[in-house]
């Protein structure tokens, strides 16, 4: 395996540079996802039927609860990214650690939202509005899920085999992944809460 | 007895018992010859694990030539039953069972293997590389592909079939009005293999976009590289679409939510605009390597360079973007509007454009050609004329006034058969024809093929220019039998007899496989065509590595020019090789993917949920492990290369 060293540790193989090309891909086509499930949403978020409507369940706190721990969580891995290029490992892990830890709040508290929702009267089954709010956050919560397990895997990594090519590339990519549910979250704030209570 | 109850199919007929009974044998008969001939290593070593995209491509070409023979077996039971008026062959339900796999199984399961096992046998050839980006990912590509395929095929014999259409609309596909699993395995088959499509769309885009051998700018691309890197792009957008769908359709039916219901709000429409989101560019994923495939081999036989490269390249660029903008065409008649219908009109029509700018250019490469009348080359020169019929009745349908005159008639049938027969189902019998040598190592008999061609040809004019008719006189589609005072008896019996004479065209490929396979030369060199393009460059068979050495480009014929102008394509020493280890996992994972499909589609919850995290525990596996591949030495490179024949030209 050919490793050039004028690039950052994460793109210095060519499959190195292959996988950071097809993740931006695979990015792209969670857009069309994503876009897919906004038009449902939109499409269908005033068709309530006998249910309530979006100002009616709503509520600001968990929300803006969730909103900040998720910011906060893209930017520690930011940071964490930033250690990984100075090759300060442990500087890395502890932010990938805080990363993760702020995404678990970040499901609890959702968790605790879909409660709420329950609680009022908003099942997956009352009306196409709900189904489709529900489908919306839950496709995100299920992306925030699998990265909690996906990131865990990566630093157990990171602890045993140090920063390598592999290692490195795994946790730039991961980090990719993580910026896009951030970024996805802030069009579910916008479009959906904010939009939704006014 | 409650809970195997389930699994009975709903309307069983004679027909169905002796294909259970079929089934049974054959997968009897399949197990006893590995066991016998004691074949099961190899096959796991060479096949099932295999990650070589030379060889997952001949597992796709074989999908796709069981599928064809499946929807065929569908097809033919249609044009029986229409045959004459009034006919008891088969009633409404099996009649709409078998339209609606006819199409699935011809759109998902048999074209769309087509195209990926062009895409994989060639694209990493033709830009000279050694496999593609991602291989083990290729792998997992086919076997959730063969995994849904698997699903939907066994529908007919456990449960029974979907019957709401290809187009599955709500609400006639909700749980209202589809009460058996069918439209289960419909959401959850699609499912499956459209997830493998996706992930193939990543690897081939990501492989054009990295992995091209040094000077291959992309205006030096081979033209089915082109085609394949606009088809993959068009899936990576539209995929995502029918995964969605698909997911909202299958709650609607297994979880009770109102996406597309009529009540508590649901909207049946949206189901209707998310299919054809997906829908209308699918249409343009099949045809665009299928064109690409007539680029190439038209040139070939031509002797010619293509003509208009760059409006070539531009022109399926355009096809792309307009490919997304057309959906509403579909369904004109459900209430949108004239201003929305008119829009859509427009779009529709130009997209005629592009395609006749294409047409054009092909025409104009054959133009002062010396043309050489080879199977594939008359597969293409009955392409153009042919096609250019259904694409101007394309234009006719596209016209939302007029739509309502031809909407849900054989008309339309006609039309999008027209397109999709010669365009798609040709350009795959052309390109399999001609990459045969590369691949197995022996040319396919001209003379059985040329019959091939001719049956085809005559018996699909036979099959669906009468529907043109039949479909302007207002017979509908999707109609299980008409009345004898229609008088559209005889126009159908042609079209009978046409489909019978296609049936056996596709019969005498089997025939020539056997036949060539028995009598045909296997001193073929490595250059049988007299062709233009990279892949013939290396050996025939391709060794494991495709390249000894890194080619290096300096045009878009390179191999031509390579021929005839003297460009050197392989300079340089000798060096080490790096290749993919094969790996189990991703068939292990496509048949835990066939055992969760299954699970949802009866709602057996336990299954389904363990099935799921053993889905999740391999890719946790995949994470921790450690796989550099392996390296072919330069010793044993040379080794094989002066086994096949030396140092290629």
């Amino acid at each position: 395996m050919k490793i050039d060293h004028s690039q950052p540790l994460e793109y210095s193989t060519d499959q190195n540079q292959l996988n950071i090309l097809g993740f931006w891909i695979f990015l792209g086509a969670e857009i069309m996802l994503f876009a897919t499930l906004f038009t449902a949403y939109f499409t269908l978020e005033g068709r309530t039927g006998t249910g309530p409507t979006p100002a009616e369940i709503f509520e600001i706190t968990p929300v803006l609860i969730e909103t900040l721990v998720l910011l906060t969580s893209s930017f520690t891995i930011g940071l964490g990214v930033h250690a990984m290029r100075l090759g300060r490992k442990n500087a890395m892990i502890t932010f990938f650690t805080t990363t993760l830890l702020l995404g678990l709040v970040f499901l609890g508290v959702e968790i605790y939202e879909f409660m709420h929702y329950y609680h009022v009267g908003a099942t997956y089954q009352t009306s196409a509005f709900t189904a489709a709010l529900l489908t919306t956050l839950g496709t995100h919560g299920a992306h925030v899920t699998l990265g909690l397990f996906w990131g865990t895997f990566i630093i157990l990594q990171v602890k045993k085999r140090g920063l390598t090519p592999e290692t490195a590339n795994k946790s730039f990519i991961f980090s990719l992944y993580w910026h896009f549910l951030d970024v996805v979250w802030i069009f579910i704030f916008s479009f959906i809460y904010l939009k939704g209570m006014m | 007895m409650d809970f195997l109850q389930r699994f009975a199919i709903p309307h069983p007929s004679p027909a169905i018992y002796a294909s259970m009974v079929a089934i049974a044998l054959v997968s009897i008969a399949i197990v006893a010859g590995l066991t016998y001939y004691k074949k099961w290593g190899y096959l796991w070593t060479e096949w099932l694990t295999t990650v070589d995209h030379k060889k997952i491509g001949i597992m796709y070409l074989i999908s796709a030539l069981l599928m064809l023979f499946r929807g065929g077996a569908d097809a033919i039971m249609m044009r029986a039953q229409l045959a004459t008026p009034e006919a008891k062959l088969l009633d409404a339900q099996h009649y709409n069972e078998i339209f609606t796999t006819h199409g699935v199984v011809m759109i998902i399961f048999m074209a769309m293997p087509f195209i990926f096992a062009f895409m994989n046998l060639i694209v990493p050839l033709q830009i000279g590389a050694r496999d593609v980006a991602f291989p083990r990912l290729n792998a997992l590509s086919f076997w959730l592909f063969f995994a849904g395929a698997m699903l939907f095929n066994i529908s007919f014999v456990v449960g029974g079939s979907p019957d709401a259409g290809w187009t599955s609309y709500f609400p006639l596909a909700g749980n209202d009005f589809s009460t058996s699993v069918g439209t289960n395995y419909y959401m959850l088959a699609i499912q499956i293999s459209g997830i493998g499509s996706l992930m193939t769309g990543i690897n081939m885009c990501t492989t054009i976009l990295k992995m091209r051998a040094p000077g291959m700018t992309l205006m030096k691309m081979p033209m089915f590289t082109w085609s394949a890197f606009i088809a993959n792009v068009i899936i990576i957008f539209a995929f995502p679409v029918l995964t969605v769908a698909l997911i909202m359709g299958t709650t609607d039916r297994l979880f009770g939510t109102n996406f597309f219901t009529t009540g508590n709000g649901g909207m049946d429409m949206l189901w209707a605009n998310f299919f054809w989101v997906w829908g209308h560019p699918e249409v343009y994923i099949l045809i665009l390597p299928a064109f690409g495939l007539y680029s190439e081999i038209i040139s070939t036989f031509s002797g010619r360079n293509l003509y208009g490269y760059k409006s070539m390249v531009a022109s399926m660029v355009l096809i792309s973007l307009l490919s997304f903008l057309v959906w509403t065409h579909h369904f004109f008649t459900m209430g949108q509007g004239a201003l929305t219908n008119s829009i859509f009109s427009v779009t529709t029509m130009a997209i005629a454009v592009p395609t006749g700018v294409k047409i054009f250019n092909w025409l104009f490469t054959l133009w002062k050609g010396k043309i050489r009348f080879t199977v594939p080359m008359l597969y293409s020169i009955g392409f153009i004329p042919l096609f250019t019929i259904g694409g101007v009745t394309g234009v006719m349908l596209a016209m939302s006034a007029a739509d309502y005159q031809y909407h849900n008639t054989m008309f339309l049938v006609a039309h999008f058969h027209n397109a999709i027969i010669p365009g798609v189902v040709f350009a795959m019998l052309a390109g399999l024809t001609y990459y045969w040598p590369k691949f197995f190592g022996f040319m396919l008999n001209e003379k059985i093929g040329k019959s091939t061609f001719w049956l085809l040809s005559i018996g699909f004019i036979l099959a669906f220019f009468p529907m043109y008719i039949t479909g302007l006189d207002g017979q509908a589609r999707r109609m299980y039998t008409y009345s004898e005072s229609t008088g559209f008896g005889a126009l159908n019996m042609v079209s009978f007899v046409g489909a019978a004479l296609m049936a056996i065209g596709f019969v005498t490929i089997v025939w020539n496989v056997y036949y060539s396979f028995k009598h045909s030369s296997r001193d073929i060199g490595s250059d049988p065509w007299d062709a233009r393009s990279l892949e013939w460059a290396t050996h025939t068979p391709v060794p494991v590595y495709n390249f000894a050495k890194v080619p290096q480009i300096r045009s878009s014929e390179a191999f031509w020019d390579a021929k005839k102008h003297g460009h050197q394509l392989f300079t340089g020493k000798q060096e080490e090789i790096h290749m993919p280890n094969n790996s189990g996992v991703p068939f292990i994972m496509g048949m835990i993917f066939f055992v969760c499909g299954f699970s949802f589609v009866f709602a057996l919850w336990i299954p389904a949920v363990v099935s799921l995290i053993g889905i999740f525990v391999c890719m946790g596996l995949r994470s921790f492990e450690k796989d550099h591949g392996y390296h072919i030495s330069v010793k044993e490179v040379e080794e094989t290369e002066k086994l096949l024949g030396g140092a290629s030209k």
